[in-house]
């Protein structure tokens, strides 16, 4: 019974009373138990993928009206693996004129800084990477390795397109990075802890219901973060042909290519970590492993509005991404900050009910979302109408003529 | 030798390394990279002091921040790859008399220190540190005014920053 209510402390147990057998110290059985954990968790996201990019082609083809892959194996789910073979039996280019160390550490930096990220999400009430109590701002930190990733790739690459990708990467993760910290730091303030475990243990009410701005806005400057489709500046084939992997081709492409896919399922478990609940739900306490699945359903249900999304949003102007980041999220991000600040610090004052905090914030929180899409039609009224660039002309005709 | 001694001696010799290759590299952007194992070993040492806050500070404002500016700028104002000029400049007498002066008061100071092999002292209450540190920044007989003087600089920084970027509307 212990084994089928929460199979990863028992097999933990297991294997930490089999290294004690062995005669190992105290300090190296947990050293032992650590490298255990890091493969496993570190593997459990990189299988992950093989199944996420059949998905995606799956989901991605439905809402394009096509079938997808449906050839290798039932339904085409062998598809990927046969794609991961291929990519595999690749020959490993590097360029002339490239910077060699740089080029090869890049696209491995942007796989590593995606799985770091699983370190701190809570599988189920037990079974944790790293409980930090900075968990929140691990996850900032993190973020900040994969733009330095494909920093690293765009210039090492020493191609104008490729350092162009590089310089839009800068203007948008790092602009999308203030809202998304303001957006994490309103969980924070709710919950009173910093570690993502302890912010799933607080959510009675998901977070999604008590600050939906605040998911908003995280989601946005997560999709933003990840680089997908309607954000997607930094590789926009159409423009500057691939960005910052344009030098990058077969394994080393596909760790990039990995390190995306990853990354929008590792944010889907972030949302639906620090807003859905996690792994609350229905008998989550007493048996861990219905956790594990509650965390699942909502990880995938976010992954699907995030393909959602890319299928169907065009990519946005540039300037248009970054007026609407520091023109909008964040301004809003702010406001929200320091009223979500207030209005909890006074209702914990004054002892509210549950119930009455979760509405208290929500009509905080819709009526910062009607003002500022007031403030935004307010503006957008006042604004002078550009001509369009085509004018209808009038119709060439020929001349008159007066014919006697 | 403990796993956190052994781990403490890599680290510093990564450190020192690192160090040593920003100001000895000749590429400026792959100084700027050098800097950043450097400021991320520091990151280590200070995970090692069980300040996982500012292990993670360190991480996000000297990497995510500082040195990613630090790469867009010579990114912006360098030729990729063809990046070889004078690695010294008129200066260096200078800073050179200033880094022998530091270096030999530092090496006095720690030759007359004698508690090496002393054990971290453990801490006094069992409260999470991150807590501990936050009620001091901002109660009245701990570090209010150091905190509060810190964020006047940063906001007349942030005007100055502004006031600079603003230009001259015509």
């Amino acid at each position: 019974m212990t084994f089928l209510a929460d199979p990863i402390t028992f097999i933990a147990e297991w294997l930490r009373n089999l290294l004690v057998g062995w005669g190992l110290s105290a300090g190296w059985v947990t050293l032992i138990m650590k490298l255990v954990g890091v493969a496993v968790v570190g593997s459990f996201g990189l299988i992950v993928v093989i199944f996420l990019i059949w998905l995606e082609r799956k989901v991605a083809a439905r809402f394009q009206q096509r079938l997808g892959p449906n050839r290798v194996g039932p339904y085409g789910l062998l598809q990927t693996i046969a794609d991961v073979i291929k990519i595999f039996t690749k020959e490993h280019i590097t360029p002339r004129g490239v910077d060699v160390v740089v080029y090869n550490i890049a696209p491995l930096l942007s796989v590593a800084a995606v799985v770091l990220l699983w370190a701190v999400i809570p599988f189920t009430s037990k079974a944790v990477g790293a409980d930090l109590n900075v968990g929140v701002l691990y996850l900032v930190a993190v973020g900040a390795l994969g733009t330095l990733a494909i920093l690293m790739a765009g210039w090492a690459s020493n191609n104008k397109y490729a350092l162009l990708g590089a310089f839009r990467t800068v203007a948008q993760m790092v602009s999308y990075e203030v809202p998304m910290v303001l957006a994490l730091l309103v969980p924070v303030l709710l919950s009173g802890t910093m570690g993502v475990n302890g912010i799933v243990q607080a959510q009675r009410v998901a977070y999604l219901v008590v600050s939906p701005l605040a998911a908003l806005l995280f989601f946005v400057s997560s999709l933003a973060e990840i680089g997908r489709t309607p954000f997607d500046l930094m590789e926009g084939e159409s423009e500057i042909v691939a960005g910052f992997h344009i030098e990058y081709s077969g394994l080393k492409f596909g760790m990039f290519f990995v390190g995306e896919f990853l990354h929008a399922f590792t944010v889907s478990a972030l949302f639906a970590a620090l807003f859905l609940g996690g792994w609350r739900g229905w008998g989550a306490q007493q048996y861990p492993i219905l956790g594990f699945f509650y965390f699942m359903g909502k990880t995938f249900l976010t992954y699907f509005v995030v393909m959602w999304v890319r299928s169907t949003l065009p990519r946005v102007r540039i300037d248009h991404m970054l007026n609407f980041n520091w023109k909008f999220l964040t301004p809003v991000g702010l406001v929200l900050l320091v009223a979500t600040a207030v209005v909890q610090k006074i209702l914990l004052v004054s002892g509210v009910s549950l119930w009455g905090m979760t509405l208290t914030h929500l009509l905080v929180n819709v009526l910062i979302g009607w003002a500022a899409m007031r403030l935004v039609m307010a503006r957008e009224a006042r604004r002078p109408r550009r001509q369009p660039v085509a004018q209808p002309r009038p119709v060439a005709r020929p001349p008159k003529t007066t014919q006697a | 030798m403990t796993v956190e001694q052994i781990v403490f001696l890599i680290m510093a010799v990564v450190t020192l390394g690192a160090a040593l290759m920003v100001v000895t590299e000749r590429r400026i952007v792959r100084s700027a990279l050098w800097l950043i194992l450097a400021l991320f070993s520091v990151a280590v040492l200070y995970a090692l002091l069980s300040a996982g806050f500012f292990a993670v500070v360190q991480v996000v404002v000297y990497i995510g921040a500082i040195a990613v500016l630090f790469i867009f700028a010579a990114m912006l104002t360098r030729k990729s790859m063809q990046d070889v000029g004078p690695q010294v400049n008129t200066g260096w007498p200078a800073a050179a008399l200033i880094g022998a002066v530091v270096f030999l008061s530092l090496s006095w100071m720690l030759s007359r220190w004698t508690s090496f092999a002393a054990l971290p002292p453990a801490f006094a209450d069992d409260t999470p540190t991150l807590s501990q540190l936050g009620v001091a920044l901002v109660s009245p007989d701990a570090y209010v005014i150091p905190f509060e003087i810190a964020s006047v600089l940063l906001v007349a920084a942030m005007v100055g920053a502004l006031y600079a970027a603003w230009g001259k509307k015509s």
